[in-house]
């Protein structure tokens, strides 16, 4: 087992659209962080920003930025780029250095500002980018590669359209709860089953959108934690950031192909069960001691693939567990309590952050009406493109 | 006015009609495949690296899953955005001899009312867009009427 970090504070700036720069939504959350954690911003010894490629590099999009914005007081700086996975490599850095001994108190932050429409690469001719190949070859944006594994959910375990729907309604409740939530509104499996098919067979409504957003963490070593007079924090017990292992057979974005398995044998588990894998394996729980779960439903179907990935149930069972009420709030497993990217629309370097600010409220028991009762251990869960792997165990 | 036709990619399909393929290469020490093409090192960490030989795919496959684009997809995927947008399916094609899925446009027509998980498909030469010069050729996969 690895040492655990204390989370003092976490804050966020509310997702939505709300065409302003990234630096204001982060800086906004950045000091909601530490506000909440009692810090002063000129006490953090180091910052580190999750980066995204917003206007075609990321070198603005990053930790400078908001340490500038936040006033330059000297902190060491980090910037790190795991596409969705970003958010949760910043937290991997920021532990790093206070089990090393680098620094005490470490703020975390990630922001964006999403354009509209689809996600699609940045411009000029780049034949040797799987990324801008899959658009120039093949036109295949991120919902055509959902729709894929929808499709095959629903040829090899017999999901329905129905049952993402179900995912939808049952992350909608929870976002109408969540004032930092996108879409406040519950939503009806008549308006799930109304919305235009955008991959086949996923619809507008099975597939998250895209928003602009902030979400920070101030994190500490257990011994500031306790001389700053938190006895009992919520800690950080784990960090995955695990990559795939040859070869890898699942079609992922933003691939064209898989690998071969014609000369090694595939692992066990797939990449994203290896994500959780390690996850558990560094804490030293199962999945049989979690509290609640926040995992990336980029689309509805792909919060069922979560549930088996995790090991909340065997494989094939996801929309079973969905059927039963387990992921539901008051059910054995609340899933995605904060409303998932469902209510959130994805901001990619804030969202991984804003999944471990869910857990530490939830595990303070400051969730409000969305609290899971007795909530003592969490996961987050969620890929990045081209073989981020990111999961984080907090627990209180 | 004939147009040239040039491969939207060089280098991964060669050939005409019934003799069309897919190219991939092929580790000479370990026999892994890659597609798209790997012409540097053999990615498989276990292999002390061999060179890596052009090998052509197996023209048939099974679907293994398949979708549409409802929505033009952005640049750079080249459409004319004076025409109304003409959704296409995409499938996922398992190749049994390669163990690999690839992915490929479904040949005009084709939709994914037509399509079931685990149908035989071939590789089929296809035009990808043109425009007042070029024919950009690519692959796309066609039912062969196989069944699942």
């Amino acid at each position: 087992m690895t040492g655990e970090v204390a989370v003092l504070g976490a804050g966020m700036h509310p997702w939505g659209k709300w065409g302003r720069s990234f630096v204001e939504y982060g800086v906004a959350a950045a000091r909601a962080a530490l506000a909440d954690a009692g810090i002063d911003w000129r006490d953090v010894g180091s910052v580190v920003g999750a980066d995204t490629v917003r206007g075609g590099y990321p070198g603005h999009v990053a930790g400078a930025t908001f340490a500038k914005a936040l006033g330059w007081q000297g902190a060491r700086v980090t910037s790190v780029y795991a596409a969705c996975a970003s958010g949760a490599q910043a937290v991997n850095t920021a532990r790093a250095q206070i089990l090393s001994g680098l620094a005490d108190v470490v703020l975390v932050v990630g922001a964006d500002a999403a354009p509209k429409g689809f996600f699609r690469p940045a411009g000029g001719d780049r034949p040797d980018d799987p990324d801008w190949l899959r658009f120039r070859v093949l036109g295949a944006t991120n919902p055509t590669y959902f729709g894929l594994y929808a499709r095959r959910r629903m040829a090899v375990h017999g999901d329905t359209p129905e049952d993402f729907a179900q995912v939808k309604v049952k992350n909608a409740a929870s976002g109408a709860l969540n004032p930092n939530a996108r879409y406040r509104k519950r939503v009806t499996a008549e308006e799930v089953a109304a919305s235009a098919v955008v991959a086949d067979p996923l619809r507008l409504l099975d597939i998250c959108a895209t928003s602009d957003g902030g979400a920070a963490l101030v994190l500490s070593s257990m011994e500031f934690a306790r001389r700053h007079g938190v006895a009992e924090p919520v800690r950080i017990r784990a960090v995955s950031t695990v990559t795939p292992r040859y070869p890898s057979t699942v079609l992922d974005l933003p691939d064209i192909a898989t690998d071969s398995a014609v000369a090694v044998e595939p692992a066990a588990e797939t990449f994203r069960a290896s994500i959780a894998l390690a996850a558990y394996e560094e804490a030293g729980i199962g999945p049989e001691d979690l509290s609640l779960a926040e995992v990336y439903d980029l689309s509805t179907a792909l919060e069922l693939q979560w549930y088996e990935d995790l090991g909340l149930c065997g494989e094939g069972d996801g929309a079973k567990l969905l059927r039963e009420g387990a992921t539901a709030p008051g059910g054995r497993i609340p899933v995605n309590t904060s409303g998932g990217l469902a209510s959130f629309g994805e901001a990619v370097p804030a969202q991984a952050i804003a999944q471990v600010c869910e857990l530490t409220w939830q595990l303070r028991e400051r969730a409000g009406d969305r609290q899971v009762a007795g909530a003592r251990v969490g996961i987050t869960a969620n890929q990045g493109l081209f073989g981020h792997g990111s999961a984080v165990i907090a627990v209180r | 006015m004939t147009r040239a036709r040039t491969p939207v990619v060089d280098g991964w399909f060669t050939g005409d009609g019934d003799d069309f393929r897919l190219l991939g290469t092929r580790c000479a020490a370990c026999a892994s495949v890659f597609f798209p093409r790997e012409d540097g090192h053999c990615r498989n960490p276990g292999c002390p690296g061999g060179d890596l030989e052009e090998v052509p795919l197996s023209p048939r496959g099974r679907i293994w899953s398949y979708t549409d684009s409802r929505y033009r997809p952005p640049s750079p995927y080249v459409t004319n955005p004076e025409l109304p947008w003409e959704p296409y399916a995409l499938i996922a094609v398992e190749l049994a001899a390669e163990r690999i899925v690839v992915l490929g446009q479904a040949v005009p027509g084709i939709t994914v009312a037509d399509l079931t998980v685990g149908m035989e498909v071939e590789v089929v030469p296809g035009v990808l867009h043109e425009d007042a010069e070029t024919a950009w050729t690519t692959w796309h996969w066609r039912p062969t009427g196989g069944g699942a």
